[in-house]
This record gives structure tokens, C-alpha cells and sequence, in this order.
């Protein structure tokens, strides 16, 4: 692939980029920090691209940099940013907006990201296996548990729902 | 070979939903779902939470890109990782020693750091390559173990790239001083006896992309990143040894162990 192609394929995947990220952080500016750290790190190492499916080498790549970020928030506990817990959710859009949000905060980082690869960015079982660097099987039962941790929390742990006067 | 009455599985009705079903099946798990309001009640609250998840991001993707992530406008580096690269750089400080540190010049960011390590790896690669009954301490047998000392040794979760692809073995690792601490190295032998090492300390400069080092009749790529140093030394046939040292960067720097865990 020449270098031209190479940018356009990347260029052409940031808009699903920060989809992903803004899914997988559940804040816009970190979310655009990853992006901009997987952009700068593809660009750096394009060489070193193997000509297979760039948007999945960027996924790899944004997945890697979160996996990271979040163990430097770990080692910095006092830097973890406070959760917005302010607004009671009320109904509608917006509450099942932040239902989501909510649940999906709650789950461990390899499944988060197995099922916003699935769901959110509509890749096959086989590309997220790829990306993760694990067999197929991993990935449906990150999947499974993904599922039923959310449905569990929605369906009993609402809150937010219940505080409503 | 497909039994379409056969019970559904849990896989199946994640596949079902997520397109990965094959189509004789399809039918079976509609089926079945008409029938078992459980997995039905199951699998019509997997599509809520789809629909809530593609409600509450989708439109991420249609919101103008800001300017900064332009290609053109991205810095060199990214800024996320700063606080995480100070404290690694005061954790090698603490480790190297105030001589050590001193003795490599106070900058951090002085290109010469590149050198130094460099000359190390080549230096290490020179030594060992030529060792015929003790070329390594922990034998690639047992590269679990290997791994796991010198990841514990240098501070940094450590992984020898299984390099079987481009045909060569992991003959085994031992441990080395390094620029700043401890190194690891981890030799490779190809059916011809070629050898190839990688050599990864610690670093205190900023990233780098690939770059390549020549020595006498041996060269080096390396690469400094988020705080760790890795070279890929062998004879200094640039092209063979650059395929050696890309197979090795793709499953160091975006494989790496931690992705591999189980959930």
C-alpha cells in the first residue's frame, strides 16, 4: 500500500476512532487524547504496518494505549477523575443514555472493549480476537459476561430510577 | 452436518444477534426462541442494551472532527503519557543510582542516549552471538520462567516474541546490566545458525520511531517507547534484519502480555 493510501485508510477511520473511544473512556477529552495518541503512534510505526486492515491496526492501537492509560490512573489513584454523579437521572433518552454509561463503567476493561468492538463498531467475532490478542472463545465469553453484568444492572440497579420523587 | 433441532447455546444466541450465525441456524434459534421465553427475554434485552449503546454513541461519528486530530497537526509525541514517563524516569533514576545518572549526563533528552543504548545492545549482541555452550543462563525450553524473571528484573512486563514465523527460535535470555538498571536479552537462532538478539532496558529519553544503528558487520533497529528501550541486533543486513525486527515490534509493542489475559 503506498504512503497516500496509507493516510487516506487512516484519516477515513477517525471519525469510528473516537466512536470507540468516547464509548471506552466515557470522556470526550480523554477519549480524543487516545485518538490523537493512536494517530501520532500510526503515522510513527506506519512503516512497520503489515498491509493488512488499517482500521483494525488502529483499533489494536487504541485498545493497547486505554489498557495503559488507565494502569497509569491506577498507579495515581488521587488523579481519577470524579465521577459526574450530580443530576439525578429522571426518564427518558437521556436517562437510558446515562443508564448505559453507568452500566458499562462497571465493566472490566477487556470486556468493555469485546463488546464495543461487537456492538458499537460492528466488528466480526475473528477481527476482535485479533485485536485482543486472544482465541475466539475469549472474546464470546467476554461477550457473555458483558451482556449479563449490563442487563443485571439494569434491570435491578437503578438507582437513579428509584430515587425519583 | 448441522443439526437443526439440536438445543441452542449461549454462543449461539450472542452469534445469533451479532450476525455471526451461519444461516442454517438461523432458523433452528428463531425456533427455539418462539418456544423458550427466557433465552427470548435474554436475548430481546442484549438488543436494548445494542440499541442503547449505538443511541447514546453513535452519533460520535458524525461530529465534526476536531482540529487536532488533523494528520497534519499531530504532534510528534503523545502528550497523554507525560506524567507516567516522569515518574518512570524518577524510578530509573532510582534505580540506575545518582552515579550511573550522572555518568550519562544529566539530559535526559540528549540524542547521544540513543547511542549509548545502542552501543550496549550491539555490544551485548557481539559478546553472546559467538558463545557457543553458554550463549544464554535460562534456555528457551523454558521461556515462561525466562520471561518472568527478567520482566521482574527490569521492572516492566517483558515478552519474547514467538518468531517462528520468519523461521527462528528462542535459543534462551540471560540478564545484563543496562544504561540505567538491568537489561534483559533474548537470543534467536535461525535452521542456518544465524543469531539474533534483542536487548530492552529501561530508558530515559523520549519515544522514537524505528531506527537503525550500524555497527562493525552488525547493526541494530531500535526503538524507545512510554519509557522502555528495545533493540533488535544481528549482522547488518539492514533488510533481513529489519524483518526480524518488525516481526518483534508488532507483537511487543501491540500485543503485549497484558492483552493476552484472560477476563
Amino acid at each position: 500500500m503506498g504512503v497516500v493510501g496509507f493516510r487516506h485508510d487512516v484519516e477515513a477511520a477517525i471519525p469510528a476512532l473516537r466512536r470507540y473511544a468516547r464509548a471506552l473512556t466515557r470522556e470526550t477529552e480523554a477519549a480524543d487524547d487516545l485518538v490523537q495518541d493512536t494517530l501520532v503512534r500510526a503515522l510513527r510505526f506506519e512503516h512497520l504496518f503489515n498491509g493488512g486492515d488499517v482500521r483494525s491496526w488502529l483499533y489494536t492501537i487504541l485498545t493497547n494505549l486505554n489498557r495503559n492509560r488507565l494502569r497509569s490512573l491506577a498507579r495515581r489513584p488521587t488523579l481519577t477523575p470524579i465521577e459526574d454523579d450530580d443530576a439525578p437521572d429522571m426518564s427518558g433518552p437521556e436517562a437510558g443514555g446515562r443508564d448505559i454509561e453507568r452500566a458499562l463503567a462497571a465493566l472490566v476493561e477487556e470486556q468493555r472493549a469485546a463488546l464495543l468492538l461487537v456492538v458499537l463498531e460492528g466488528l466480526t467475532y475473528r477481527e476482535v480476537a485479533e485485536i485482543q490478542g486472544v482465541p475466539i472463545g475469549t472474546v464470546m465469553s467476554r461477550l457473555a459476561r458483558a451482556r449479563a453484568q449490563i442487563r443485571a444492572y439494569l434491570d435491578g440497579e437503578r438507582p437513579t430510577l428509584r430515587r425519583v420523587k | 452436518m448441522v443439526d437443526h433441532d439440536s438445543p441452542v447455546t449461549e454462543d449461539e444466541l450472542h452469534a445469533f444477534i451479532d450476525g455471526e450465525l451461519p444461516a442454517d441456524r438461523r432458523t433452528a434459534v428463531e425456533a427455539w426462541l418462539a418456544t423458550h421465553a427466557e433465552d427470548a427475554a435474554r436475548v430481546a434485552a442484549w438488543r436494548l442494551q445494542m440499541e442503547m449503546l449505538r443511541a447514546r454513541y453513535g452519533g460520535v461519528a458524525s461530529e465534526p472532527v476536531p482540529v487536532r486530530l488533523a494528520l497534519d497537526r499531530l504532534p510528534r509525541r503523545g502528550h497523554m503519557w507525560i506524567g507516567a514517563a516522569v515518574a518512570a524516569t524518577i524510578a530509573a533514576f532510582l534505580i540506575g543510582g545518582l552515579t550511573g545518572w550522572l555518568a550519562r549526563g544529566a539530559s535526559a533528552a540528549a540524542p547521544s542516549d540513543y547511542d549509548i543504548f545502542a552501543m550496549d545492545a550491539l555490544e551485548a549482541h557481539r559478546l553472546y552471538v559467538v558463545e557457543v555452550r553458554h550463549p544464554v543462563e535460562v534456555p528457551g525450553t523454558e521461556s515462561a520462567h525466562l520471561v518472568q524473571w527478567l520482566s521482574k528484573r527490569v521492572g516492566y512486563q517483558l515478552r519474547a516474541p514467538d518468531l517462528d514465523r520468519i523461521g527462528l527460535k528462542l535459543v534462551g535470555g540471560r540478564l545484563l546490566p543496562g544504561p540505567t538498571g538491568a537489561a534483559a536479552f533474548f537470543m534467536y537462532e535461525n535452521a542456518a545458525g544465524e543469531r539474533f538478539t534483542i536487548y530492552s532496558a529501561r530508558a530515559n529519553a523520549p519515544d522514537t520511531a524505528l531506527r537503525y544503528h550500524a555497527g562493525e558487520q552488525v547493526g541494530a533497529f531500535y526503538w524507545f517507547d512510554n519509557d522502555q528501550a528495545f533493540a533488535v541486533s544481528g549482522m547488518a543486513d539492514r533488510d533481513k534484519l529489519h524483518k526480524v525486527a518488525a516481526a518483534a515490534y508488532e507483537q511487543i509493542d501491540t500485543r503485549s502480555p497484558g492483552a493476552r489475559r484472560g477476563s
